[in-house]
């Protein structure tokens, strides 16, 4: 079965783009990585399946409930973090944890006070003392303290320090092992690189590239990086070109003797070639387009 | 029945402080009745002889000697307006706070419809408006009973009756207004209250101007004239009740299908 499924799901504001035609499938038990830059759709996409914003067009489904018709249900299986966890004012951290708790008709008290020791969050705080940090991991909390089948975390460790991060990702891991599924989204690509089982790359609101994290980072493309003085004007499918007074650095996705013929008839110092890593692949992504 | 008592904890202290205010306003007014009494009837001349001002206040319909004219025009003003200005401030905020507040995001990912939100932030307009008025009618009879005047039963039942019933209107144009906001909100809502009695008073002033009275729900809890007819506007009063429903269905129609942002 599917986490979550999406088909030719649409949304504009107005005129404006949020997502086209996003085609997005999640099975369950994935680590999911969400990847794009800011503007790219994958905060749109995050709230249309969660029914904060309407569709404008297409259908999705989590756990094989429409997002639309169902949403109540929908929401019972999903525990959500935001990029900006905002409280309200006045309320103590356990009053925030016990809220959505309540809104739930759950007692997950045994699983906040778990998550709270392991994040080592003061829960007699008011939430307007908390730090951006701090204000995250009571969010996280909230998201996960019934123990959904679906965690969906937009930008996730923006705030916490590495400790925190390190901490957060293995209690995802455990939860992911029990047989939750994570999707998560970030323009960080270490974080997904890291974690991430699968993952998708967003564009101007449409699916790119979906893949194993390894078969996306797996490409005939090389990093190549060249001290000294070359020619390489002759030399075609390029990308990522940078250059200063030591060398050259780009990527290249040609016929390699190509490549050897061209810097055999130059003078070099030093030549490295290595796989480029999900960074490069995506800057691949978002540079050509994907079409490659 | 989260969303009520979520609600009314995050509500407690501003209905309380007016609460406090209105009933020490009109407790104040009405200890010093005894005092003001035996100078009321010329006073009563002038303020019946003041032309525009008095028909706009409805001082031309009541005599100031005594408790319930008294109470309808001094009274009735705090009571009116405070009362107009706690429910419009608080209806008119309940559901735009989500999204002035950025906590919308918070609430609506929980495992709740927007049925139910909307539902149980209503009940606890409704809740808070009927605390309000419960504990200052008490207040009213209370301290009619401390200065002990024999206290007009019927007059101060119907005077109240009416201000919570314009409450109610209020109330319920305002919540609809607020699905349609995303922020200042308080602005509108105290525009609306101030809009509402002023028309009531363009209405007292000139006949020209009448058909106001079925816009304002000011004009059925005017409390001279409930005091000198010794009984409500029915049809007014009606006619009051549907605008404040078709508010609140147009809040459930617009909250239901907004995009939160």
């Amino acid at each position: 079965m599917f986490a979550i499924e999406t088909e030719k799901l649409t949304k504009y504001y107005g005129k404006s783009r949020g997502i086209v035609d996003l085609d997005l499938r999640v099975e369950e038990g994935d680590f999911f990585g969400f990847i794009g830059p800011n503007g790219a759709g994958k905060s749109t996409t995050i709230r249309t399946l969660l029914g904060l914003i309407k569709s404008s067009g297409g259908s999705g489904k989590i756990f094989g409930k429409d997002i639309t018709l169902q949403k109540k249900e929908v929401l019972t299986d999903v525990g959500y973090l935001p990029s900006e966890a905002v409280f309200y004012t006045g309320m103590r951290v356990k009053d925030i944890i016990k809220l959505s708790a309540d809104l739930r008709k759950k007692d997950c008290s045994k699983f906040a006070k778990e998550i709270c020791e392991r994040l080592r969050l003061d829960v007699n705080k008011k939430v307007e003392e908390l730090s951006f940090g701090n204000r995250k991991k009571v969010a996280i909390v909230c998201a996960l303290q019934h123990n959904p089948r679906l965690c969906i975390l937009d930008e996730p460790t923006g705030g916490l320090d590495p400790l925190m991060q390190k901490e957060f990702f293995s209690i995802l891991e455990e939860r992911n092992k029990q047989g939750a599924t994570i999707f998560l989204s970030s323009h960080i690509l270490s974080e997904v690189q890291h974690n991430c089982t699968k993952a998708a790359i967003i564009r101007e609101g449409q699916i790119i590239a979906c893949n194993t994290v390894d078969e996306l980072s797996r490409t005939n493309a090389k990093r190549i990086h060249i001290e000294g003085n070359i020619d390489l004007s002759h030399l075609s499918k390029t990308k990522d070109m940078h250059s200063d007074d030591k060398g050259i650095s780009f990527l290249y996705g040609g016929d390699i003797n190509e490549l050897i013929k061209i810097l055999s008839r130059n003078k070099i110092r030093d030549l490295s070639i290595s796989d480029p890593d999900l960074e490069e692949i995506f800057m691949h992504y978002y540079i050509e387009g994907g079409e490659e | 029945m989260t969303i009520l008592r979520h609600e009314l904890k995050q509500n407690k202290k501003s209905l309380i402080i007016w609460i406090v205010a209105i009933a020490f306003l009109l407790a104040t007014c009405i200890f010093l009745f005894p005092e003001m009494k035996g100078e009321m009837d010329s006073v009563s001349e002038v303020f019946s002889s003041m032309g525009g001002f008095s028909e706009a206040f409805g001082m031309d319909k009541v005599s100031f000697g005594t408790l319930t004219g008294f109470y309808s025009v001094e009274c009735g003003n705090i009571l009116g307006l405070g009362g107009a200005f706690f429910v419009a401030l608080t209806a008119v905020t309940i559901l735009a706070k989500e999204e002035k507040e950025h906590t919308g995001e918070f609430l609506l990912t929980h495992p709740i419809s927007r049925i139910e939100v909307v539902t149980g932030k209503l009940i606890a307009v409704l809740v808070q408006v009927v605390v309000m008025n419960l504990i200052i009618y008490l207040v009213a009879i209370g301290s009619m009973a401390v200065i002990g005047e024999e206290i007009p039963w019927k007059e101060i039942t119907l005077l109240h009756t009416a201000y919570f019933l314009m409450q109610l209107e209020l109330g319920g144009i305002c919540f609809g207004v607020s699905a349609f906001l995303r922020k200042g909100s308080l602005g509108i809502g105290l525009g609306i209250a101030i809009i509402m009695y002023f028309l009531n008073i363009i209405t007292n002033i000139s006949e020209s101007t009448e058909f106001l009275k079925y816009i304002t729900p000011f004009a059925y809890a005017e409390g001279t004239d409930i005091v000198s007819n010794l009984s409500l506007d029915i049809s007014l009063i009606v006619l009051g009740m549907a605008y404040g429903i078709a508010g609140i269905i147009c809040g459930y129609i617009k909250y239901s299908k907004k995009d939160i942002a």
